[in-house]
């Protein structure tokens, strides 16, 4: 199936769930967060989806003001098409819910995208830090990030920013 | 208050530790001998490469690339590149696409010999670990040659290569893999066919097929339990359409599909296709100039990119964001070892611990590649 048969099937089921965005690539679709692991369930049971592989969970900062994004990079192994889903996060408050127990990747994809960015995926069993220290401060990979100066008496390097890049 | 309970006891395997590959550390729940439940504990050498990317030019990170997975550095450089080019829609000469295909099946078959050979040692055979690392010696002789670094090669840029082939690269190619492909049958009169080494390895920490796709698992892994499943093939990148090879799976010869004897052999198969592959591109590689289609200044417009290419551990992806400057916005690399691992708690409990550490080592993780 193409993304636009993927994406019509969802909206059919799932009447409007689907979110219009004029920046996102052909394969990639917007789904709004609210009702996200019944669709999830849908993508991977319906035997016309079957979207049995969760090959990538990706979090994004959009930017100072703009929302977080987790993006799904989902395969079906059995009809071979593939397609990405964007759900995007209020900054202040970024959670979602789990799709860990669908795919069991999602555990440690989501457990890691929680590390980075913050995001909370609600429903998931075992959600705490993966890669950073548990008592690490901040959300790494946000574009507003602050390093801690200190971690146990050990002082943290910043990151040299260059000034202009041309 | 709880139930004491005697036989319950948390042990602790690694960080340092021989067995665990790298830098990696195992909270095992074990009642006697038996095991209950692993954590793995990671990013014991998380070095930021994502929160690097993004602030480095987006040739920079090729570099960084060749020190997450340092066992099969040009298998990492070839993932980026390819999806960077396919961001940037820049067509590479054929001359390149040979080099690349050449290098990474040199490096996939190095990566499995270093990958079987300390399989070996991990459930106590110390001499096939020497024979293999004497052969993967002569591949990575075969790169110092070529580009003057022995693991970290940097080789691969975007829309070319750094260093053209040596005048007599085929030569030399070909005369390794006239000396290697023999080796093949006498690694499997040492270790494959080896009494002990089959009664450790059979019918242990069986994975079966639809746990390892929800698992995330790929590669050899997943082709062990019997999916016939190969990036190489089924999404063809580069030119890998071109030539003919197959996908060994498991097939469970002496005990179940997607036990550790499966995994482990369907790596030493993916050797002697990797040389078949060697041997059509060196017949095939055409002339002509590898620096011409290399970009002068890297600024992708803006979009996003996932590609995924097959890797010696599976299907190593990544994910791209650019915001048209020359700074990559994002760099996700989505590891094929870092899901490898995630199935360990799965498919060891109600094993041994001294089969925890083969099933550990059938799975073939790199740590560098798992924290980043």
């Amino acid at each position: 199936m193409t993304t636009a048969e993927i994406k019509a099937a969802i909206e059919q089921r799932f009447t409007g769930s689907v979110v219009e965005n004029e920046d996102l690539s052909e394969i990639q679709v917007e789904l709004k967060g609210d009702h996200w692991l019944e669709i999830a369930t849908f993508m991977k049971n319906d035997p016309n989806l079957c979207f049995d592989q969760l090959e990538c969970i990706t979090g994004f900062d959009t930017g100072e003001e703009g929302p977080l994004q987790t993006r799904y990079n989902l395969h079906s192994m059995e009809h071979r098409h593939k397609i990405e889903v964007v759900i995007s996060h209020d900054r202040k408050n970024p959670k979602v819910a789990s799709i860990e127990q669908l795919w069991r990747i999602g555990d440690w994809f989501e457990r890691e995208t929680y590390d980075m960015f913050g995001i909370v995926y609600e429903g998931h069993r075992d959600l705490r830090r993966i890669l950073c220290p548990d008592d690490w401060e901040g959300w790494p990979l946000r574009k507003d990030y602050e390093g801690q100066e200190t971690y146990h008496g050990i002082v943290v390097p910043k990151i040299k920013e260059e000034e202009e890049w041309e | 208050m709880g139930v004491v309970q005697a036989d319950q006891m948390t042990l602790n395997i690694g960080p340092q530790h021989p067995s665990t590959h790298g830098v990696l550390r195992l909270e095992v729940k074990t009642d006697g001998e038996i095991v209950s439940e692993i954590r793995p504990h990671i990013g014991y050498l998380h070095r930021c490469f994502e929160k690097h990317s993004e602030n480095v030019t987006y040739e920079q990170v090729i570099p960084f690339t060749d020190r997450c997975d340092y066992l099969a550095s040009m298998n990492s450089n070839f993932g980026y590149v390819v999806a960077m080019e396919e961001l940037m829609e820049i067509k590479v000469p054929e001359r390149v696409e040979y080099i690349r295909v050449i290098m990474g099946e040199l490096n996939r078959i190095a990566s499995h010999l270093l990958g079987l050979g300390t399989y070996g040692l991990d459930v106590g055979a110390f001499t096939p670990f020497l024979y293999m690392f004497r052969d993967r010696e002569r591949i990575l002789d075969i790169f110092e040659y070529t580009c003057g670094a022995r693991l970290l090669y940097n080789y691969m840029w975007v829309g070319g290569v750094s260093h053209d082939l040596p005048h007599d690269f085929e030569k030399i190619c070909i005369g390794f893999i006239d000396y290697f492909e023999p080796k093949i049958k006498e690694y499997n009169e040492l270790l494959t066919y080896n009494k002990i080494f089959i009664e450790r390895t059979a019918d242990v920490g069986v994975l079966p097929a639809d746990v390892a796709v929800s698992y995330g698992v790929t590669g050899p892994n997943l082709r062990g339990s019997g999916v016939k499943w190969d990036v190489r093939k089924d999404e063809p990148y580069s030119i890998y359409d071109r030539f003919d090879f197959d996908v060994p799976t498991g097939t469970g010869q002496f005990g179940t599909i997607g036990d550790c004897f499966d995994r482990y052999w369907v790596r030493m198969l993916e050797m002697k296709e990797s040389a078949k592959i060697l041997r059509q591109a060196l017949k095939d590689i055409p002339g002509g100039d590898v620096y011409q289609a290399l970009p002068k200044k890297i600024r992708p417009p803006k979009g996003s990119v996932y590609r995924r290419t097959e890797s010696p551990r599976g299907d190593l992806g990544y994910y791209i964001v650019s915001d048209g400057t020359p700074v990559a916005s994002r760099v996700k690399m989505r590891s094929p070892a870092f899901t490898a691992l995630s199935v360990l708690d799965e498919i060891s409990r109600g094993w041994m611990i001294s089969d925890v550490i083969a099933i550990l080592g059938s799975l073939d993780i790199v740590l560098g590649e798992i924290d980043r």
